[in-house]
């Protein structure tokens, strides 16, 4: 149990630099990216980058990469509730 | 040390006794103990039920004849929205989780409390709060809402009355709720004691870890929707009113993304209580464990997926609602597996009919009852002819009333000798539920006919045709109202001069039994170390009386 | 008088356990704003070409420097939780102040960005606003409420932030603390300091009857303890800040960037 509780400790400083820098390059992808006129396909793309964006937060910054599983587990869970959530919905707005 | 421990028992003064920094009220309302915290929850909330109860008996004395009997139209739309907002909000969501829960489930699992206790004590005071301001929301501005509990928009944006409070009540709520999910969640996967797997835990801490999850995950939906109604009462933006673009059926998946997954917050604690209840009172160890805990997550799960059975007839897409359909018949299959596992565990056990039994199983009669018209009003065709009539109202509440509510009484017969270390007049006990059984389905029997004939839930008005049935589900209420009276004063009685409890008095297999009664402040002097199934009936256990 | 109280060391620290709390509180927060993004991905659907034209209203330069400054204070948010992880309290404090500049930094474009719009009459019920399409009254709408109240989630961090401050600045130690149940035997007796051989270095006053909680506590020293129940709370607020900021990962495209 000792190990988990300080194996973030371990993380270097330059990751987080590193990772920092990835992050402000997907952002300046996703602003050039809506300068060209993709149509409908620029909003995935967006969310696409925006998600990529998001796991590096998630994995590296909030350390779900290092901690236990149940961790990485239970983000999962909720990522899957909200996907329903908006799939069931979009079953009715769709077809109305 | 002065305390002693005989046999692992501690022998030191119970929590009832425990001196804190503070004295008088205050040891009480700034306790951390999750034991006074679950006392607090319960005598908080028999007061709002009992008020509750009292607004139910005069919605039915209303309804005994045609047209104007005791209130006016307006007011009979505040009491039924008070009504359901009280008994909802107040009493059966937070019901079993926030009572037998705080006070049992720490004791279960072999630890000296949950994992956070001052946020445990914050969630109080957060139900306090919600409450207040739902009492305030009486006597301010235009009076209570006439929205009904579910605030649909757009009625609920335009209404003089107020709903802004009431709202704002019912986040406040939710928000205590989460905190509670939170913290049992979190208990559960942190303080098992040694030998405590996760298989070797009481089904009653599987339910609360499937309750936990509902409410942490389906809790925020509420908690924005009702944000958006006072976002677009007080500010003004245009979210679901049609007057400024928006669509008000969103308003509805919305709440009931919330409401459908919280009714399994108000059933899957009690079917967790009933599988400690059976294999107590059978004296056999439970059937099919590993099922029942996995119905349980199922349950959860499958629960995600059926709110649109609530919004057949709201105009959502003919796709919609065959997909919600099928869905929502797939929750009939882990239920299904409950009850058929309750019932082989029953099968050949040498049945021990003491008043938490009868209780209990009152319930698996009435839920059953629920369950099945619950198919009925699933199935997409069945639904368009009983929507919004009595026979929903009846079903609510032979799920909600026959399933969780008799639970909470259930339980109260169970572990209430526990918690309070005194007996009740078990005599008593027997005729109270005799009383509530004849009254509640006295009462509710007569709104599943009156549905079924087309009287539509809400009205003030109905025909002469309906008057004999509304006049029986009335006296109907007035029987269920005095078994209500009776089993609390016996229960209130008992639990202050009764008789002394011994500590095991229904040889109940769970650690709650291992400790003395009332528990001690620390629940165990040493963490126990678990090392058999939780129900395991071969080692007798200390004084079975 | 060992026999009769107890002492409580230290309150026992479940670092895993906090942080498994802290998740599935923001596991609600990502629920609360998921209902929002439905509500967005909705109202998208149903009126495209009135939400691209919303978003063509939208400063695109502000937005993607607010992105910036966020990424920022989260990489300084990061750094000063490493830093007090490595014990160097100095340093951490040092990141949290910049974490804290970079959150009021946003918070200030924030103010002036929508102080452009409320003064060219787009804000929620304004006649100007109710005159557009409904496409554009329910885009404004979800841009007020999302960006709103995901600036509420900044200024709260930032309350946290301070709260954070003042706890690994203090210099406090509460060494040990008597069990409030036995203290009326206490009551009119002297406390007092004793070394490793017996003698006294101090003596209390008799203590009164009002006394319900005895305890030792040194000013001037930070203790291990103390340092690992904050690595706790920095962590967490660390957590919490991160979420923030992808919850405004996603807001900026959907918002900023989805003009034609």
């Amino acid at each position: 149990m000792e190990k988990e509780q300080t194996v973030h400790e371990n993380v270097h400083i330059g990751t987080y630099v590193m990772v920092w820098l990835a992050l402000l390059m997907l952002t300046g992808l996703t602003v050039t990216v809506a300068g060209l006129n993709l149509q409908s396909f620029a909003i995935v793309v967006a969310i696409f980058i925006a998600g990529l964006k998001s796991t590096l937060v998630l994995n590296y910054f909030m350390h779900i990469k290092y901690e236990s599983p149940i961790f990485r587990n239970m983000v999962l869970v909720v990522i899957v509730t909200i996907a329903i959530i908006i799939g069931l919905t979009f079953v009715d707005i769709s077809f109305r | 040390m002065a305390n002693g421990v005989v046999e692992g028992i501690a022998i030191d003064r119970s929590f009832w006794e425990e001196r804190s920094r503070y004295r008088g009220i205050l040891s009480w309302i700034l306790s951390t103990d999750h034991k006074r915290i679950g006392i607090l929850y319960l005598s908080s909330m028999i007061v709002f039920f009992l008020v509750a109860v009292g607004i139910g008996v005069l919605m039915r004395l209303e309804m005994i004849s045609p047209g104007e009997t005791i209130v006016s139209a307006q007011t009979y739309n505040q009491l039924f929205t008070l009504h359901g907002m009280i008994m909802i909000f107040l009493f059966i969501i937070p019901g079993i989780p926030a009572v037998f829960g705080n006070f049992f489930l720490p004791l279960q699992i072999g630890a000296k409390d949950v994992a956070f206790p001052r946020l445990n004590l914050l969630s109080w005071w957060l139900y306090m709060l919600g409450a207040c301001l739902a009492l305030l929301s009486l006597f301010v501005g235009n009076g209570p809402a006439d929205t009904g509990w579910t605030f649909y928009a757009p009625y609920s944006i335009r209404t003089g009355t107020n709903v802004t409070i009431a709202v704002i009540a019912g986040f406040i709520l939710g928000f205590s709720s989460i905190l509670t999910g939170l913290n049992f969640l979190t208990t559960i996967h942190r303080l098992r004691a040694p030998g405590m797997k996760w298989f070797r835990m009481p089904l009653f801490v599987w339910s609360l870890y499937a309750t936990g999850w509902i409410q942490i995950l389906a809790t925020p939906i509420l908690g924005i929707t009702l944000a958006l109604i006072v976002v677009e009462r007080v500010l003004g933006v245009g979210i679901f009113d049609p007057a400024k673009g928006g669509d008000p059926v969103l308003y509805q998946h919305l709440f009931w993304i919330y409401s459908h997954p919280a009714v399994y917050i108000m059933v899957l604690p009690a079917m967790g209580v009933i599988s400690e209840i059976i294999p107590t009172f059978v004296r056999r160890t439970i059937f099919g464990y590993k099922m029942i805990a996995f119905s349980s997550m199922a349950i959860a799960f499958v629960g995600y997926l059926v709110w649109g059975h609530h919004m057949y007839t709201s105009g959502i897409s003919d796709t919609s609602r065959m997909a919600f359909s099928f869905l929502t018949f797939l929750v009939a299959i882990p239920s299904a597996v409950k009850v058929f596992n309750w019932l082989a565990t029953m099968y050949k056990g040498s049945i021990d009919f003491q008043p938490p039994f009868l209780y209990g199983i009152s319930f698996m009669f009435l839920f059953t009852i629920g369950g099945l018209t619950g198919l009925i009003l699933g199935a997409l065709a069945t639904d368009i002819h009983v929507h919004d009539t009595y026979f929903v109202v009846a079903h609510f509440h032979y799920t909600m009333f026959g399933g969780a509510g008799f639970i909470f009484f259930a339980a109260l017969h169970y572990w209430g000798p526990k918690m309070f270390g005194r007996m009740y007049n078990k005599k008593l006990s027997y005729y109270a539920w005799g009383l509530l059984f004849v009254g509640f389905n006295t009462l509710y029997m007569s709104m599943f006919i009156l549905g079924y004939k087309g009287m539509p839930r809400r009205y003030y008005y109905y025909l002469p045709e309906f008057h004999n049935l509304q006049v029986s589900a009335t006296v109907g209420s007035w029987i269920l109202v005095a078994g209500i009276l009776l089993m609390f004063g016996n229960l209130i009685y008992g639990f202050w001069k009764g008789e002394k409890a011994s500590q095991n008095p229904w040889g109940g297999t769970t650690l709650e039994w291992q400790v003395a009664t009332p528990p001690p402040l620390e629940n165990f002097h040493k963490i126990p170390v678990v090392e058999t199934e939780p129900y395991d009936h071969r080692h007798k256990f200390r004084e079975v009386k | 008088m060992n026999h009769t109280a107890e002492l409580i060391m230290e309150k026992h620290h479940d670092p895993v356990g906090a942080r498994i709390g802290m998740w599935l509180f923001l596991f609600t927060e990502l629920l609360l704003f998921g209902g929002l993004f439905l509500l967005y991905a909705i109202y998208l659907h149903n009126h495209p070409e009135d939400f691209h034209y919303g978003s063509s209203h939208l400063n695109q330069f502000v937005g993607a420097l607010n992105t910036i400054i966020l990424l920022t204070s989260s990489l300084t948010m990061v750094l000063s939780v490493a830093m007090l992880q490595r014990r160097k309290e100095n340093l951490a404090v040092l990141f949290l102040v910049l974490t804290f500049l970079l959150g009021a930094f946003f918070l200030l474009n924030k103010y002036f960005e929508w102080s452009a719009k409320i003064s060219h009459g787009l804000y929620p019920g304004s006649d100007v606003l109710l005159s557009r399409s409904y496409g554009e009254v329910l885009f404004f709408g979800l841009y007020y409420v999302m960006t709103g109240l995901h600036a509420l989630h900044v200024l709260i961090g930032m309350v946290v932030m301070l709260f954070l401050l003042r706890f690994v600045t203090k210099k406090r130690a509460k060494v040990a603390a008597l069990l409030p149940a036995d203290l009326e035997q206490f009551q009119g007796k002297r406390l007092y300091l004793a070394d490793e051989q017996g003698r006294r270095i101090w003596e209390s006053e008799p203590l009164g009857d009002s006394v319900r909680e005895v305890a030792v506590v040194v000013d001037g020293v930070r203790t291990k303890e103390h340092w690992k129940a904050n690595v706790i709370k920095f962590e967490n607020a660390g957590l919490y800040w991160h979420l923030v900021d992808i919850i405004w990962i996603f807001l900026f495209p959907l918002f900023y960037l989805i003009a034609m």
